[in-house]
């Protein structure tokens, strides 16, 4: 009787209440993300016997496969090295942008020129990936008009079914993602900070480097971060337009999970990637924080 | 038995507690206010009063104590079932609606029909001289503006008591000023008891019947606005509102009288009246406020004391010039207040003057307190 | 700053390309995807009304979409009051978990699902495919719901309580006015979302294809390509119509409640 009082009066109070509301959610985002996901670890260490069924008994077999099969590695380290080229490409290529709309364009038009950026976001991913393949093809688009014009006599063939048409296509689509993170940081910049550091006699490019890109920090960590973990799991762009040399370890998961029937292969496949984006992304975190925590240390 | 229930106060406090986590908010609060008084709870930001406000509204639990309103313990009555009504800080206008709805806001479940409903709110607006501002949107008005309707919104509803939680904060200072005025008048109009939540001394003395002075969640002082000023019963009180010279002090007991000794103004009697603490013999402290003392110019002669003293800093203000002026053997300045009559010079730093004093406008505080 | 404008606008026209030339080769008559363009026609579109499998497909992509649309919106009101006007214990690491399909791999939510779904014994269908729609849209409508609320002075709410409403009335009243373009604006891009939904639809949608895995499956056919820009063009332009009211709604709440904080996310 005291315990269900208390708890009672517990839901009154300013946390109880936050906790009732977040259940219904939290509830939902542990049924459905957080069982699967310990789902899909438990299988990683099964083997699969039938088309539903398995052998419950714990082995490593899957993964001493996934880390010893060359093709499996080859896979993982070609996503990765996609993952952080199309990082590289997007949040390099999308800096400036970001920084045009913070700082180059008047405020009441800034919402516009980022619903602009967002926009194409918006739209059907599969048919944008196609496009990339219309545009990209041996009879498509560049190499139909570069002929058109006479640039080049024989269409380009470098330029699809392989990792280059897969950054491409990605670094098109994740823009938007490391745009918004850096213009925010950027947008959070006291103005009269910048004023200072010129008045304290440094010039437009050092208070860029030394007031500007400082603050900015977070906002490219967090670009970083956006751009780097969903990409490493994309299976849509490498099955559309990377041909068989650019495919990607989400395309040997979905193999393995509706082709080939073995899921716990498959599990395995997707909990070796996970983990080792989340050891990267860790990492990064790690090391952001310190370059940002020194500074930050001496803002104070 | 007419004159015990006019006696008896609206709203009574006795022993009020509240905690936030290990932070003791209110720390056992008495008061007790009369039906139609204008009554202002003062202090720094921070000193409890706006929580002391929202407890009264219903808005905060408190711990232990009692609150009661016409007689009512308001425990466990939410703010919905209060006779209060509150004009908020930010007065919380709400957007999606007209001038007349947010007026008639809370009249939807009053027994009357829409008709009556309506002339109620444009009889509020009109009061609080907003007539024929009813359709208007209501983001589209002035500050000072929505501080009327947030007032015409709560009056409406006839409550017991008007809450108002630092109403004019957000106003300009001329704005403030003329509110300021408007309130009072509005007040005596309607009759209705006003609490008033404020850090601004000077508004509480303009506007208020009485003011309690509050300090760390405690009431320092509960009292009519000239009793605060003249008569403040300590030195942080004293403080707080208006500017207060305060001098050492050593106080004795001569037979019937005291004596005390001040620095740089010389011996005089005081009485136990201007000791709000007791009388402190030994070490004290005096305390008198700048318009207390005169500069006296050549030919003018004291009505009760004089005391030499030398200019150190002269802060001219149009009407009124304030000196900072050093007694004979102390160290610390003291404030006093000239108003400026033509045809009279500013004294200038440095120059050697007559302060003229009146011992009877002597405040005698603890060296404590 | 001009040649960061102009490198701004060169950078729009790459974003844009692919769209802008969607358009054009579904009304090319050409049946091969490429330059030179032939002539017009509108041929595609009107074979788009003879794939009735099609028309399976857009229906299952329209329920699943509009049921995910109203489940991750309610879902998300709870956890946007939740966080917005309470704080609670764990409320980073909680909010921290409920946003994470932002930047999971799709893949691995799809397969994650699928596995348990099979393990239940059970068969995929709409609903699962709805399950794992409402799962990913949740943390955008969240986001956008959270900023509604953030944008609502408590003491309006406060104000109507004080004006002697019940809580219910008050929510009513108050709240539910003032947050409703956030919610419409988070009903519109939950939608969105699951109509071009691919990964997740396409791993638990079971026997009928959502709209996006009809669409896959006619990549394989080249003589269905121009239909497929047809189809395309349709959806391209559906989104962006649909996305522009919910920013436009967005926007009036950010007008009404007085602050623009500016831009999804």
């Amino acid at each position: 009787m005291a315990a269900s009082g208390r708890i009672r009066r517990f839901f009154r109070t300013e946390q109880g209440i936050g906790m009732l509301l977040v259940s219904p959610t939290a509830l939902y985002a542990l049924l459905l993300l957080a069982v699967p996901l310990i789902a899909i670890f438990v299988i990683s260490f099964w083997t699969q016997t039938g088309v539903r069924d398995f052998d419950t008994a714990f082995t490593l077999a899957n993964y001493k496969e996934a880390l010893t099969d060359p093709l499996y590695r080859q896979l993982m380290l070609r996503s990765l090295m996609v993952s952080g080229l199309v990082t590289l490409i997007t949040v390099v290529l999308a800096f400036p942008i970001a920084y045009f709309v913070s700082f180059g364009v008047k405020p009441e038009h800034k919402s516009l020129w980022i619903f602009l950026i967002t926009i194409p976001f918006w739209t059907s991913y599969l048919i944008r990936v196609f496009l990339w393949k219309v545009i990209l093809g041996y009879n498509g688009v560049l190499n139909s008009g570069l002929q058109a014009v006479g640039i080049i006599e024989e269409p380009l063939s470098f330029i699809l079914y392989n990792v280059n048409a897969v950054i491409i296509t990605l670094a098109h689509a994740y823009a938007p993602f490391a745009i918004l993170p850096i213009f925010v940081a950027l947008e959070k910049i006291d103005r009269s900070l910048l004023e200072a550091s010129r008045d304290l006699g440094e010039s437009r490019t050092m208070t860029f480097l030394r007031v500007t890109l400082p603050l900015a920090a977070p906002g490219v960590v967090a670009a970083v971060l956006i751009v780097f973990i969903p990409t490493i799991g994309d299976y849509v762009t490498p099955r559309l337009v990377g041909g068989p040399g650019g495919l990607m370890i989400a395309n040997m998961i979905q193999t393995q999970f509706l082709r080939l029937n073995n899921a716990p292969l498959g599990a395995t496949l997707a909990v070796l990637a996970m983990l080792i984006v989340a050891v990267i992304a860790i990492a990064f975190l790690i090391l952001g924080n310190r370059a940002a925590g020194g500074k930050k240390g001496a803002r104070k | 038995m007419a004159d015990m229930t006019a006696d008896k106060p609206l709203i009574s406090l006795q022993n009020v507690n509240k905690h936030y986590g290990d932070y003791h908010a209110l720390r056992g609060i008495n008061l007790d206010i009369r039906q139609g008084e204008f009554f202002s709870l003062l202090g720094p930001s921070g000193c409890g009063k706006t929580t002391l406000l929202r407890t009264i509204a219903g808005f905060e639990d408190y711990d232990t104590g009692s609150v009661m309103i016409s007689d009512r313990d308001m425990r466990g009555v939410p703010a919905n079932k209060r006779p209060t009504n509150m004009v908020f800080q930010s007065y919380a206008i709400f957007p999606h609606l007209s001038v007349i709805e947010n007026v008639a806001f809370g009249l939807r479940k009053a027994s009357m029909s829409k008709s009556e409903k309506m002339r109620a709110a444009e009889a509020a607006l009109e009061m609080v001289g907003l007539k024929g501002y009813g359709h208007r949107a209501a983001h589209a008005l002035s500050g000072g503006q929505r501080q009327r309707v947030a007032l015409a919104r709560a009056l409406v509803l006839k409550p017991k008591v008007l809450l108002l939680d630092e109403p004019l904060s957000a106003l300009d200072r001329k704005m403030r000023e003329q509110m300021q005025v408007e309130l009072i008048k509005l007040q005596r109009e309607v009759g209705i008891t006003f609490i008033l939540v404020t850090h601004d001394q000077e508004e509480a003395l303009v506007m208020s019947d009485r003011i309690a002075v509050m300090f760390e969640g405690e009431i320092a002082q509960c009292d009519d606005p000239e009793v605060l000023y003249r008569k403040p019963n300590s030195k942080r009180v004293a403080d707080f509102i208006g500017v207060m010279n305060f001098l050492p002090a050593t106080v004795r007991k001569e037979g019937e009288t005291y004596l005390a000794e001040i620095a740089g103004l010389g011996e005089t009697e005081i009485t136990e009246a201007q000791c709000p603490g007791g009388v402190p013999v030994g070490e004290a402290t005096v305390g008198f406020r700048p318009e207390t003392l005169t500069l006296l110019y050549e030919g003018q002669s004291a009505t009760h004391r004089e005391a030499p003293a030398v200019v150190d800093e002269v802060v001219y203000y149009g009407d009124m010039t304030y000196y900072d002026v050093r007694f004979e053997g102390v160290e610390k300045p003291v404030r006093i207040s000239m108003r400026n009559i033509f045809g009279r010079d500013v004294l200038g730093v440095g120059t050697q003057v007559r302060v003229s004093w009146s011992p009877g406008a002597l405040v005698v505080f603890d060296q404590s307190a | 700053m001009k040649s960061l404008k102009t490198y701004a606008i060169l950078y729009l026209i790459f974003l844009y390309a692919p769209i802008f030339l969607l358009p054009l080769f579904a009304f090319n008559s050409s049946t091969i995807i490429a330059f030179p363009l032939e002539s017009f026609t509108t041929e595609w579109f009107t074979e788009l009304l003879t794939l009735s499998e099609m028309h399976g497909a857009l229906l299952n992509s329209l329920k699943i979409a509009v049921t995910s649309a109203v489940l991750a919106t309610t879902l998300g009101i709870f956890a946007a009051m939740a966080v917005s006007r309470y704080s609670f214990p764990g409320q980073k690491g909680i909010m921290g978990f409920i946003m994470l399909p932002l930047v999971l791999p799709e893949i691995i939510v799809a397969v994650s699902l699928l596995i348990v779904i099979l393990r239940m014994g059970l068969d995929t269908g709409a609903w699962s495919v709805i399950a794992g729609h409402t799962l990913i849209c949740t943390p955008f409508a969240i986001a956008i719901l959270q900023s509604a609320f953030a944008a609502l002075d408590p003491s309006l709410e406060e104000a109507a309580y004080d004006l002697g409403e019940t809580p219910a009335s008050t929510f009513r009243l108050v709240t539910l006015p003032l947050v409703m373009p956030g919610i419409i604006s988070a009903l519109l891009i939950s939608f969105t979302i699951s109509m071009d939904e691919f990964i997740i639809a396409f791993f638990l949608t079971g026997a009928e294809p959502t709209l996006p895995v009809y669409l896959f499956s006619m990549l394989r056919f080249p003589k269905l390509l121009p239909a497929v820009m047809a189809l395309g063009t349709i959806l391209v332009v559906l989104s962006i119509l649909l996305i522009t009211i919910a920013e436009f709604f967005r926007r009036r709440g950010a007008k009404r409640t007085g602050n623009d904080t500016g831009g999804f996310l």
